[in-house]
């Protein structure tokens, strides 16, 4: 038999039986129905974010709006009957404020935002300043018009980012996903290959093929499961937001992050998961498995929580760009970098590095495997298994 | 007879200052039953393992047809480990499949060879059961039939008799037989040795990494001191002693077996037996491979002293051996521990 079939029939062992276990239905399950539910919660407090104004008087409705609109508040105006009526809904939170006017009055349940204040003085102003104008012998009208057309005209040397709350959204569930696909499927690397050795298997196996084989087999097999849970998470999500209409950034930006996301966790799930079979072969128990993998989670989980915890509030943080270039933390950093945008070249330095990293695994895990794998007992340094069988 | 030959020749192996094999030599031939006995440590898994290279050897080589195994030959080896090794989580039918194609079976070929042996060795019911759900009989089973399903050309099986029940050990028997009779070398480690006495062509018996008594069964009883039995239920515990030639073995209840130099005369014992009261029974008797056994391990022992304390496992492992009275166990040699193989 061929090495090709070999590890083909060990990789397609692994991928029927995980993808038929229920642990992986279920996770796929709750992945699925989680970002369902952020894409709908994204919508409902992006939606329930304009203020609810009532007025009596519906020509009020206009003038609010392009006044709330010059300080930058999203505005809904609703007619109501009466003065009554307003106060009521205002009471009863359906109307976050009454306006009533001029002179212009509001009334609201416990204090005004900020903003709001803010466009209802802007709204007062011209209501004074108009009567000033008619009163002038002006004409009210031509000179908002050419008020409206004066404004300041700003030059940035950096632009800022479009949909920057999008991209942060994208950016941490992209970052989430990657994290957890590759803790689980990266362990779930180390617990077969300690499955095999616990059970004493792999004395059967390796009469019949050769440990790299069955070792490559391992990893594509769970890698493939894994990257096809990735992939139809990714997929529900991005139709999702595209479908609702949740995301207002185009939809070139989005794909673009998710894909991004895919790539990523099959280079990260490469990086980890050789490291996760080398470590995994010193050990023949279960119970030892925890010292083992300990450091390889460590590579996965630091640059995680540092990116997770400072790149939504600072994307150009200079130590997480250097630290998304070093091959052993991108997997992990680059796929929230991309969504909140990232410069082409450090891109493609983080995916030259990181693939360069995968070939010397290769050989590296390969190595590690093939000695320590059929060695029982005790766990074996890594410098042993290193030299020699 | 294809005139094929497994191979063991002078294959040595050491962990550490621990010696588990010295020179190791012995062959089974196409179509004979080879029982590969010793007590525990002595080196029979190491062997096995080597063979199988499972495990790699310090010196020596293992060869079959009269070329070194290569992954190609040992493909075509059933190998039953002595720890059992399947997947715990995988269904039965399903596992063999696998195990069967890795060694190159087609699908439709593995499938209905699977389907043989589950039937063949009593487990078809458990066929979409998971192994962990089985007895450990069954296990054993369904390891046998791991060994078996990809038609293998040699058998290797390290303690295929322990845990099975004695129908399973009838099945066994009957299937390893059988193997050799389709002109297999088959060669198997038991510590059951009057199961290995009656089943093998050829014993090898191992003590402290060495092959210290090989060849066929009776041909090693022949070797071996002749005794008599003597039944005289009246007769003082000394009554032998004092005859030429004669020297007292053990004690079997009222029985006394005795060992006869060369040239000693039986007659006389039975004089002096009658002299003592009634004799109900007087016979000559081989020993028996498990007292061959005791002598050839023990007398190696002896030459070679290994300082190392018999472990409670090995001394429960050595009196399942010792069917004998308590009185002769102190005899019973203590094995080398090798720590690889207790793990």
């Amino acid at each position: 038999m061929n090495a090709r079939a070999a590890v083909g029939l060990v990789a397609r062992r692994e991928i029927r039986t995980r993808m038929r276990s229920k642990g992986y239905l279920i996770i796929t399950g709750i992945m699925v129905v989680s970002i369902i539910g952020i894409i709908i919660a994204i919508k409902v407090i992006a939606a329930s974010s304009a203020q609810q104004v009532g007025v009596v008087d519906g020509s009020l409705a206009g003038p609010l709006r392009s006044a709330a609109s010059a300080v930058g508040v999203d505005v809904t105006v609703r007619t109501v009957p009466s003065r009554a009526v307003g106060e009521q809904q205002v009471k009863s939170g359906k109307l976050d404020g009454f306006v009533a006017g001029p002179p212009f009055s509001v009334v609201v349940k416990k204090n005004l935002p900020d903003d709001m204040r803010a466009s209802l003085n802007v709204l007062a102003r011209q209501q004074v300043l108009n009567d000033q104008i008619a009163r002038a012998g002006g004409n009210p009208a031509a000179v908002n018009a050419a008020v409206a057309s004066a404004s300041v005209h700003v030059s940035t040397l950096e632009p800022a980012s479009r949909f920057r709350g999008e991209r942060i959204a994208v950016g941490v569930i992209a970052g989430i996903l990657v994290y957890l696909a590759l803790m689980i499927y990266g362990q779930t690397v180390a617990q077969g290959v300690v499955e095999e050795k616990a059970s004493r298997i792999v004395e059967i196996l390796l009469t019949a093929i050769r440990p790299w084989q069955l070792m490559f087999g391992k990893v594509i097999g769970i890698g493939v499961a894994g990257l096809t849970q990735m992939f139809a998470v990714a997929a529900v999500g991005v139709a999702a937001s595209l479908s609702s209409g949740t995301m207002k950034m185009p939809a070139s930006l989005l794909t673009g992050a998710a894909v991004w996301a895919l790539v990523w966790f099959l280079l990260g799930f490469l990086v980890y998961a050789l490291l996760f079979a080398a470590m995994g072969s010193l050990v023949s128990r279960q119970e030892d498995a925890g010292s083992v993998v300990g450091p390889v989670l460590m590579l996965i989980i630091v640059p995680y929580v540092l990116g997770i915890s400072i790149l939504p509030s600072d994307p150009d943080n200079g130590l997480l760009r250097i630290l998304s270039l070093i091959p052993f933390f991108s997997p992990t950093l680059m796929p929230m970098r991309v969504a909140l945008g990232v410069p082409a070249w450090e891109l493609a330095v983080a995916l030259v590095l990181t693939v360069l990293l995968v070939v010397a695994l290769v050989g590296f895990a390969g190595r590690i495997y093939s000695n320590a794998v059929l060695r029982m007992g005790t766990r074996i340094r890594l410098s042993d298994a290193w030299r020699a069988a | 007879m294809s005139g094929q030959r497994l191979e063991i020749d002078r294959v040595s192996k050491r962990y550490g200052e621990v010696v588990a094999l010295r020179e190791m030599t012995f062959d089974v031939r196409a179509g004979e039953l080879f029982g590969f006995v010793g007590s525990n440590g002595a080196g029979k898994t190491t062997t096995m393992r080597i063979a199988l290279g499972v495990l790699a050897a310090d010196a020596g080589e293992v060869r079959w047809d009269g070329r070194p195994l290569t992954l190609e030959t040992r493909r075509r080896i059933g190998y039953m480990p002595e720890e059992r090794g399947l997947y715990p989580k995988m269904k039965v039918a399903e596992q063999l499949v696998y195990l069967a194609r890795l060694r190159g079976l087609p699908p439709a070929q593995a499938l209905r060879s699977v389907d043989t042996w589950l039937e063949r060795l009593g487990v078809a019911e458990r066929r979409d059961d998971e192994v962990q759900k089985l007895s450990l009989g069954n296990q054993q089973r369904v390891q046998l039939a791991a060994a078996l399903v990809h038609d293998p050309s040699i058998l290797v099986l390290d303690e295929p008799f322990s845990g099975l029940d004695p129908v399973a050990v009838d099945v066994m028997s009957q299937v390893l037989r059988e193997k050799r009779d389709e002109d297999i070398p088959v060669v198997f480690s038991s510590h059951q040795l009057d199961l290995v006495e009656r089943l093998c062509d050829r014993v090898g018996i191992v003590s402290s990494g060495q092959m210290v008594a090989c060849g066929p069964v009776d041909e090693l009883r022949t070797g071996g001191t002749e005794r008599l039995v003597v039944d005289a239920p009246k007769a003082p515990d000394d009554w032998a002693a004092g005859l030429p030639g004669v020297t007292v073995h053990h004690r079997e209840g009222a029985r006394t077996v005795l060992e006869l130099a060369e040239g000693a005369d039986d007659q006389a014992v039975l004089r002096a037996a009658l002299a003592t009261g009634p004799v109900r029974e007087f016979s000559r008797r081989r020993p028996t491979l498990t007292e061959l056994f005791r002598d050839v391990v023990s007398e190696d022992l002896g030459a070679a002293a290994e300082p190392e304390a018999a472990t409670g496992k090995e001394a429960a492992a050595v009196s399942e051996l010792a069917s004998e009275p308590i009185s002769t166990r102190a005899r019973v040699p203590r094995p080398t521990s090798v720590s690889e193989e207790d793990a």
